[in-house]
């Protein structure tokens, strides 16, 4: 089969993708597979219309990729694509997005407050700001609402902090969330079509699971299975495999959650979770007793099943 | 227990394969098991600990894109060097010195590479003996040597704050403790370092050497005043500390008066010079040098022979051919002209968009203008709007060790256009300009006006020519 993976383009999450992609690349070859890197611009589909690939392997991460955008153009051109369709994407790259569906659909995730730029240079927003603190309490998390790998988000442990963690959320998209901090244990579940894999716990050796932890060997602590009991192991499993659901996943996708005094809270959903070597995903399949090629296997094939479902042939 | 045969081991293995074609050439096994990646990070050394990528590293992946006008890089500006001198300086190799150029060369380095090293050095003003020079694959080689000479881990190295940030790396993997000491725009605060000196006697700790970029500063663009350079090498000798001087830029001067090196102030005693060709030639030819008294030199030769045994012969000929031409002071000059077209660019560039909340060095030569934001702009996720806007430049935490320079960045101005610097600097001072008007929306505050110089608060900020409300 040809597959085309998709990677680099110009997220800020590029390096990390280039990780993912180079990954999946070898480990086509080594399936038998013809695989055709493209490091994703200007000219992908002149490239996906030249090449004609048989399905696409999405391995972009952050804005661009995983947010939906190319998967668009994957359906126009009918190149069947690894992963979630374009309205989940769109969904899990934006948590604001994502944590009303998940409230709606009745799964915990931390009590927030959104707002955008305008709100703020418009509205007076400033002004609500100590009531946020009433509500959400200190510390609390700043988050850029599109954003990934940890990026731009700030700790306030006061009210002084907040003014400055909102500049640095704000360089990364023009909406915001102010979310309550949860105490806990960082926990994250992969889910590969409708199966759970085992819960990976990160245990970070620094102070928190940061954007460097997340990428170096040797900086974070990855426990798979993580060692919980059975309640809270189940009480996990169900949060994500409803959380997958109510933001309309298919193929694969990442939940991350935090494991605190009042059971498991979900932070957000991964559509296309890193597949490098440090990644969670890879290292609950590996637990799971899947290796790496065949991990990649069966994303493809349920690539091609879903495509195969969505068209009736003739 | 019969011992193998080893032979007919081999004619087994022969016999089990297809004859009559070699063997497909054998792929590693896909090391993609998480075990894997913990039997790796057992066996890893311990200064790998300390041996960072970063956040930044990603963020840099972007800058590569060719969209993006990059004033992150440190490029010197290789694109006026004329082909066809090129072509015959290489021709001239081929014809005269073939076997001897693809050859290994002595660890020191040719003598004739020392020649020209001694022409460069020559023109500042320093006359060093021709045995206390090393020629290295880069001064960066030369600063691993250097440390790999000196330093057991815990041992302190006192450097610049900001110091140059691909000295920073080298310092951690050897486990130094690094000690910074801030900058003005008359470079490193040399008065501070007395304290210090006597602060890390009190805990008992030994500093081994200052490392001090003292001409044209990396990153900060600032030049240490004679005054202040006497007053280093006289600390220096006091306290029998050496200096690592390194000075890429010094030939590179646009305007002010010539001062002297510390290795000529010093004599040569305690300091030890690193230089190369990277800024007044070529970067790609990986050449650089070390001039240290004979015995430090001998243990940094003993060094340099267990990492490369020699510097490149190749380029080694390559610099002999184009010192013999006798123009390289001219291409020296070419290029000052064209870096001073650019930094003035740069300069009238951030006046014109850069708030008046925002500082930056005025910098007499070199490749970089270090520009100081109020503190509530963390550089690094600036760098994360300003690559939207497709701009980019290096964010000052890069520089520090101790995570301060977070509302610094550098600028380059050297390996770029003018139209670019024009419209680099007029993309990054509206996205400045976006987040400082954002900061008074959310405190109430009114972005503050430009203040006078008299009223600046001084402390650990750079005190730059430009007035302004520094950032702390």
């Amino acid at each position: 089969m040809k597959v085309a993976v998709l990677k680099g383009g110009r997220s800020l999450e590029r390096g990390v993708s280039l990780r993912s992609g180079a990954r999946v690349e070898d480990a086509l070859e080594r399936l038998g597979h013809e695989a055709l890197g493209l490091d994703v611009g200007a000219d992908l589909v002149a490239q996906l219309v030249d090449e004609r690939p048989d399905v696409a392997f999405v391995a972009m991460h952050g804005r661009g990729g995983e947010d939906g955008t190319a998967q668009e153009l994957l359906e126009i051109l009918g190149v069947p694509f690894t992963g979630p369709g374009v309205a989940a994407c769109a969904r899990c790259m934006d948590k604001i997005l994502a944590k009303h569906a998940l409230r709606e659909a009745g799964v915990p995730t931390p009590d927030w407050f959104a707002f955008n730029e305008t709100a703020f240079r418009e509205l007076g927003a400033a002004d609500t700001l100590d009531r946020m603190e009433e509500r959400l309490g200190f510390p609390l998390v700043v988050k850029p609402s599109r954003g990934g790998s940890a990026l731009g988000v700030k700790f306030a442990a006061n009210p002084g902090e907040i003014p400055q963690a909102l500049i640095s959320a704000f360089s990364y998209d023009d909406r915001v969330l102010l979310e309550r901090f949860v105490d806990g244990r960082e926990l994250a579940v992969s889910v590969i079509g409708a199966e759970p894999l085992p819960i990976v716990e990160a245990i970070p050796t620094g102070d928190r699971y940061d954007f460097e932890a997340r990428y170096e060997i040797g900086r974070t602590e990855f426990v798979c299975p993580a060692e919980l009991e059975a309640g809270e192991a189940a009480a996990v499993t169900e949060a994500s495999i409803s959380a997958y659901r109510a933001l309309g996943c298919a193929g694969f996708a990442r939940v991350d959650l935090i494991l605190g005094a009042d059971g498991p809270q979900v932070l957000e959903v991964n559509a296309i979770p890193g597949l490098t070597d440090t990644s969670l995903l890879p290292q609950a399949a590996e637990a799971a007793g899947l290796p790496f090629e065949r991990l990649v296997e069966q994303i493809l094939e349920l690539a091609l099943e879903e495509r195969a479902a969505a068209t009736p042939r003739l | 227990m019969r011992k193998p045969n080893l032979p007919s081991a081999v004619a087994s293995i022969r016999h089990t394969s297809d004859m009559s074609e070699p063997p497909p050439p054998h792929r590693r096994r896909a090391h993609t098991r998480s075990r894997d990646l913990e039997r790796y990070a057992g066996l890893f050394a311990g200064r790998t600990r300390v041996m960072r990528s970063s956040a930044m590293r990603d963020l840099m992946a972007v800058t590569a894109r060719p969209e993006v006008i990059s004033l992150a890089g440190g490029l010197p500006d290789t694109s006026t060097f004329p082909p066809k001198s090129f072509a015959a300086q290489m021709t001239r190799i081929a014809q005269a010195s073939t076997a001897e150029a693809l050859q290994y060369g002595p660890t020191e380095g040719f003598e004739e590479t020392k020649d020209c090293i001694l022409q460069v050095m020559g023109a500042e003003g320093m006359l060093p003996e021709s045995d206390d020079i090393i020629v290295t694959t880069g001064g960066q080689q030369a600063i691993d040597l250097i440390c790999k000479t000196l330093l057991d881990p815990g041992d302190v190295v006192i450097c610049e704050a900001p110091t140059y940030p691909g000295a920073v790396p080298v310092f951690c993997s050897y486990q130094a403790e690094v000690v910074q000491i801030e900058c003005d725009e008359d470079g490193m605060r040399v008065e501070e370092l007395e304290g210090v000196l006597g602060r890390l006697a009190d805990e008992g700790k030994r500093p081994k050497f200052v490392y001090s970029v003292p001409s044209f500063q990396n990153p900060a663009g600032v030049t240490m005043s004679f005054e202040r350079r006497r007053r280093l090498v006289e600390l220096a000798r006091s306290h029998e500390l050496l200096v690592v001087e390194d000075s890429p830029y010094g030939l590179l001067r646009y305007g002010g008066e010539a001062l002297p090196p510390l290795y000529q102030l010093d004599g040569g005693d305690y300091v030890i010079y690193v230089g190369t060709f990277s800024k007044i030639f070529s970067p790609g030819i990986r050449l650089g040098w070390a001039v240290a008294p004979p015995p430090v030199m001998q243990k940094i030769v003993l060094g340099k022979q267990a990492a490369d045994l020699c510097t490149s012969t190749l380029t080694q000929f390559f610099v002999r051919e184009y010192f013999a031409e006798g123009l390289w002071q001219n291409y020296i000059e070419d290029l000052i002209e064209i870096y001073r077209r650019r930094r003035d660019v740069m300069l009238e560039a951030l006046g014109k968009h850069f708030p008046p909340q925002a500082t930056w060095t005025e910098p007499e030569g070199g490749l970089f203008i270090w520009a100081t934001l109020p503190e509530y702009i963390d550089t690094s996720d600036l760098l994360a709007k300003a690559l939207r806007d497709n701009v980019a430049f290096v964010p000052g935490q890069a520089a520090y060790i101790d995570g301060r320079g977070r509302n610094s960045m550098r600028l380059n101005f050297s390996g770029v256009s003018d139209d670019e610097i024009r419209e680099g600097i007029r993309r990054i001072g509206k996205v400045i300009g976006e987040q400082v008007d954002l900061y008074g929306a959310l405190t109430g505050e009114v972005p503050a006006a430009p203040r006078d110089e008299a009223a600046d608060p001084g402390g650990d900020v750079l005190p730059f020519r430009k007035t302004g409300e520094a950032g702390q």
